[in-house]
Order: C-alpha cells, then sequence, then structure tokens
C-alpha cells in the first residue's frame, strides 16, 4: 500500500479521526506516513493521544462496597427463585 | 466495538467442572451454582470500570449504581443469550451503555426533572479551542515543555471535573467514543442520531473541554499562557 502525501492541516484536519480509529487503513497509513516524518504533527499527535489516554482513565472507579452487597443480594434473589433466566 | 483498554477474558481457558459449554446458540450450565460461579468470576474485575463507566455516564454515584445493578440483572437473566463467552465483557459493557441510555431517554421525556440536562448544545457553540496551541512552543525551553508541565500538574479529579461539567449530550459522546471505544456508527445507532451529529457533538466536547482543563490550569497555576511568562512551580 503506497502511501498518499499529505499536507499538515490535512492530517490535523483528520487527526481526530484517525485516533478514534475511523478511517480505512489506506487513510491510517497515509496519516502514520506522514506522523514519522513532520516532528509538528506527531507532537501534536502525541499529545491529543496523551489526553485522550487521560480521559479514558477515569472511567475507573472503586465501586463502593455497597454496590458489591447489592449485586450479591441481587443473585441470591435470582438464585432462589430461579425465574427470569433463559433455559 | 473495542474496549478501550479492555482486558481479554477467557472463560473457558482450562478445563473446570461446571464450565459452560458454549454450542453456538446457547451457553449451557450443570445447575445455577455453575453459572453463578462462572458469572461472578467475569464480572468481579470488571466492577470497578462498569461503576467508573457509568459514574462518567450519569455524574452520580446513586444513579451509576443503579445503572450498573440493573445492567448486571439484565446480564444474568439474559446470559444464556451471549454466544461467545469470550465476548461477555464487550457485552457487559454494551447491555451497561443501552441501560444508561435507556434511562437517560426516559429522564429527557419526564417533564419536570430536574436531575437531566435536556439542553441540546447551542448550533452557535463551535468555536475550536484546543490546548496545544496554548501549550506548544516550537522550540525546548530549559525546564522542559509546557505540554509535558501541563500533563504533570492534571490530576484525575481535573478531568472528572470537565467532563462532568459538559452538557449532557456532549459528555455521553465523548465517553461513548473515548471511554467505550464505540465507532461513530454504533454512537449514532445507539443514541438514534446521524453520524455527522455524533462527530459535531464530539468536536464540540472536545474543545469545551480542553478549554475548561486549560482555565483550570490556569487557574490552579500549572501554567501561564505562552506569552506569560512560561510556568511557575
Amino acid at each position: 500500500m503506497n502511501p498518499r502525501a499529505m499536507s499538515c492541516e490535512e492530517v490535523i484536519e483528520r487527526l481526530f479521526d484517525y485516533l478514534d480509529r475511523e478511517l480505512d487503513s489506506q487513510e491510517a497509513t497515509d496519516i502514520e506516513w506522514h506522523l514519522a516524518r513532520c516532528r509538528d504533527c506527531f507532537t501534536r499527535a502525541e499529545f491529543e493521544r496523551r489526553l485522550r489516554d487521560r480521559v479514558a482513565a477515569t472511567a475507573t472507579a472503586k465501586a463502593p462496597p455497597r454496590l458489591h452487597q447489592r449485586i450479591r443480594t441481587l443473585l441470591d434473589g435470582y438464585d432462589e427463585s430461579d425465574t427470569g433466566m433463559d433455559p | 466495538m473495542t474496549m478501550a483498554g479492555s482486558l481479554p477474558c477467557q472463560p473457558g481457558a482450562s478445563p473446570i467442572a461446571g464450565s459452560p459449554l458454549a454450542t453456538g446458540t446457547i451457553m449451557r450450565f450443570d445447575d445455577v451454582a455453575s453459572r453463578r460461579k462462572w458469572f461472578e468470576r467475569r464480572l468481579a474485575p470488571l466492577l470497578d470500570r462498569l461503576y467508573g463507566t457509568a459514574l462518567r455516564l450519569t455524574r452520580n454515584p446513586v444513579d451509576a449504581e443503579d445503572v450498573v445493578a440493573e445492567a448486571v440483572a439484565k446480564a444474568w437473566t439474559q446470559l444464556g443469550r451471549l454466544q461467545d463467552p469470550q465476548r461477555f465483557e464487550g457485552w457487559l459493557f454494551h447491555i451497561l451503555t443501552n441501560t444508561f441510555i435507556s434511562e437517560w431517554r426516559r429522564r429527557r421525556c419526564r417533564p419536570q426533572s430536574a436531575s437531566a440536562d435536556i439542553t441540546e448544545p447551542s448550533e452557535l457553540d463551535s468555536a475550536s479551542f484546543t490546548l496545544f496551541q496554548q501549550l506548544h512552543q516550537p522550540f525546548l525551553l530549559w525546564w522542559g515543555s509546557l505540554e509535558e508541565q501541563f500533563f504533570n500538574g492534571l490530576l484525575q479529579e481535573d478531568l472528572e471535573r470537565a467532563l462532568d461539567a459538559l452538557p449532557d449530550a456532549y459528555r455521553v459522546t465523548i465517553v461513548l467514543v473515548e471511554v467505550q471505544g464505540y465507532t461513530y456508527e454504533e454512537v449514532a445507532r445507539l443514541l438514534g442520531i446521524p453520524v455527522g451529529t455524533v462527530r459535531s457533538r464530539l468536536s464540540r466536547a472536545r474543545s469545551r473541554l480542553q478549554k475548561m482543563l486549560w482555565d483550570q490550569a490556569r487557574e490552579a497555576g500549572v501554567v501561564l499562557g505562552k506569552n506569560e511568562g512560561g510556568t511557575r512551580e
């Protein structure tokens, strides 16, 4: 697959599509080819990727003991009644 | 769907008594106890992330617990429909997402709900702000870079506060894409909106989020603008 030369403006325009894995393989290759050769665009891409990772990391929070207990009780209820389950 | 930071779950990797047998249509267990053991073993390592994701979506610990409990109940009762045990994690998170969206829609339809932000973000809210442009210097400073300084000073609670301050429509979109790893097409289907709307919400959400983080960082003295003398300790 031969990469197509892209301008910095084009790369920045598509950067989030690339980070969100919304591009087809040819477009992704074109951007990666550019990023491997352009320090400014690479730095921008790394910045956005790093921030994106930090946002994703906010989705882990210690589940409170109350929730653990609630789930146990809920499953106990199903065990006892044995209803609502698929066969 | 690709789950951000997902861990592969390997049910049945080592044969154990009572392990499910994937038949291609439904999973079968010897008895309820085996089913429960299998389910809890897969659920336990996911619970913090389920709760954390629900917390980001709902912004409220009580609502987050409700969403997780309801999703777990649905998963338990529908476990027989899970065709591939190795997809348990993605399947469970998908149930969580659908559970949240159903509740979100229900609240939006409730006329006098105080807790649901039903405001559709303004179409005029299209200013594009990028943190990178505020921080990036084309040359290295003797103490490092403003970007590095920013990340070093960025706390998880700063991000949580900024995410929670986004309008619902923006926050849900960015969480579905950046946290849960849904594609734009999948988000459009889940929310019942055009893909173009997903794109515009995402773009505005990122812009607003970055502006809030920038304001927080400046207020906390973590960074100063490029034209304000760099950083201060």
